[in-house]
């Protein structure tokens, strides 16, 4: 099939695809409003839809998006002076025009890559998270409200009124568009790589609803931190940024994992039982580069430990090759850097591993009144797999029920009705 | 941009405080403020006399009715306020973050809404 043949229309949709975070983080950066920005980006990607088919595209895609859109911005602003006198709609008329000027009518060349300043006031600590993570995947990933709402099993009006509410606080609370100062910057890009993080995980173990995963989602927060890496090569203040290396290396060794997770029926396989010949070697091999890159710059943190228990598992070649021992000390790393009882849980799985059920049921009798885990279906999950392992299958199946009633996704509960089945009851 | 920047905290940890401690206090107060003062960010600030001696008035039917007490009854409250001319929300979590109060209480930032003046 010739590139004619697969449609001007899918052609521009994915150019568009590709450059409309940063055409948008340009527009944003001249314009300082998100609104306005994203209206006139919509009106340039229209034109483009008009004149590129008898045209041809443009040599570069991405200038004429953002001239053509910065005019629309000019004519906007042209008819709101005549509406009212607004001074620094006015002013920021002159700056445009007279930017333009310069540009006499030859198209930009070359625009500068604003996206960082656009992920660090998306993902800005005064903004709910859930609006953080929204606004992320909407205005870096160029995702409309329907597809993530969709993703996100939530209305299409309420995502548009939780993008519209985190715009207006930006504006309004003057949230500023910029790479914070040094002094802000290394809990500032912590915040970061949790938007980017929560998207993943969204993507790769969703709360509820009938597919287990999205990989559109994980592909999202893959792309995402691709981009804060190669974007932060030009700061100095950022250079040697292990965690978001780190953190790309997780979400590479896990996503690897994605074809082997879901048998037939989108039902859940667990780790033990996947066919590893499903796994992605590819990816592996990136996810294990990258995190010795990170490891090398000795600035040690919770994704690169956590990206090392997955390179772990993507290392055994069978189930029992595992090096549970290992796997169990690095989550007593993590549990030093992040006291979690979900952390705790995780450990107590790998020491049962490495040294037997009993040693984990008895790990996890110690945990079982936290509040936390007790509304936690892998917490049942995980003593009903210990008792099956020593054939306490009556004990067992109390912790099935029990995790059967914690989760709503559809996958995980075929899951557990399976091994009910299986220890017949 | 133009913030204030209201100071809660519960009012016992002040009386809770030994006459040094609140001189402590005090002087913090007064080199933050003085430190602050420098860079041009305040715009005005002061204490304020605690929630016992506040008054609420609500006008029903034409009426105005005058209840002792503040308007709402929180664990937190409010003790004062900073108004700051800052570049951005940036500058004003910063400054938020020194107040001696930060420590214990709560600080809430929330932007003037800027009218338009009419031409």
């Amino acid at each position: 099939m010739s590139l004619e043949d697969a449609g001007i229309d899918q052609i521009i949709e994915r150019i568009f695809r590709q450059d409309a975070g940063r055409v948008l983080a340009n527009l944003i950066s001249t314009l300082h409003d998100f609104d306005l920005a994203e209206d006139v980006l919509q009106e340039a990607f229209i034109m483009a839809l008009q004149h590129w088919p008898k045209e041809g595209t443009p040599a570069n895609p991405a200038a004429w998006l953002t001239t053509t859109a910065r005019r629309k911005a000019i004519d906007r602003l042209r008819r709101a002076k005549v509406l009212a006198q607004k001074a620094a709609q006015l002013e920021l008329l002159n700056e445009l025009i007279q930017g333009g000027e310069e540009q006499e009518e030859e198209e930009v060349e070359t625009i500068p890559d604003e996206r960082l300043k656009l992920i660090f006031t998306c993902c800005h600590p005064a903004l709910p998270l859930e609006g953080r993570v929204a606004l992320t995947l909407h205005t870096l990933g160029g995702l409309k409200t329907s597809e993530i709402a969709s993703a996100f099993l939530i209305s299409e009006t309420t995502m548009a009124q939780r993008l519209v509410r985190a715009k207006r606080k930006i504006k309004e609370a003057g949230i500023p568009y910029y790479v914070p100062p040094a002094h802000l910057l290394a809990e500032r890009v912590q915040g970061v790589l949790l938007v980017i993080y929560l998207i993943f995980n969204e993507g790769y173990s969703s709360h509820s609803g009938e597919s287990l995963m999205r990989p559109e989602l994980c592909a999202e927060a893959i792309r995402l931190c691709r981009a804060v890496i190669q974007l932060s090569r030009l700061e100095p203040a950022l250079a040697g940024n292990a965690e978001a290396i780190g953190l790309l290396a997780l979400m590479l060794l896990n996503d690897a994992r994605r074809a082997a997770r879901t048998g037939p029926n989108g039902v859940l396989v667990l780790l033990e039982e996947q066919d590893r010949d499903l796994w992605d070697k590819k990816q592996i091999e990136e996810g294990l580069n990258l995190l010795e890159v990170a490891l090398r710059m000795h600035l040690p943190g919770p994704y690169q430990i956590q990206a090392a228990i997955s390179a772990l598992h993507a290392q055994a070649e069978r189930p029992e090759d595992t090096d549970w021992l290992q796997i169990a000390a690095l989550y007593g790393e993590l549990l030093k850097l992040n006291p979690s009882p979900i952390i705790e849980l995780n450990r107590a799985v790998a020491i049962a591993m490495a040294d037997g059920p009993l040693r984990g049921l008895a790990l996890l009798r110690q945990l079982e009144n936290n509040e936390l885990l007790q509304d936690y279906y892998l917490f049942h999950a995980t003593r009903a797999d210990l008792l099956r392992r020593i054939g306490r299958f009556e004990e067992a199946a109390l912790s099935y029920q029990k995790a059967l009633e914690l989760t709503q996704n559809s996958a995980e509960q075929i899951f557990l009705k399976g091994r009910l089945a299986q220890i017949n009851y | 941009m133009k913030y204030i920047v209201l100071i809660y905290n519960q009012e016992s940890f002040w009386s809770n405080l030994s006459p040094e401690q609140q001189g402590q206090m005090y002087a913090e107060y007064g080199s933050f403020t003085e430190e602050a003062s420098k860079t041009g960010i305040i715009l005005n600030g002061e204490p304020l006399q605690p929630v016992m001696t506040a008054t609420t008035v609500r006008v029903r039917e034409g009426k105005a009715v005058v209840t002792d007490g503040p308007f709402a009854e929180t664990k937190e409250q409010l003790g004062g306020y900073y108004l700051l001319n800052c570049n951005n929300l940036d500058e004003a979590i910063e400054f938020a973050a020194k107040i001696p109060d930060a420590r214990a209480g709560s600080i809430e930032i929330r932007p003037i809404m800027e009218i338009a003046q009419p031409s």
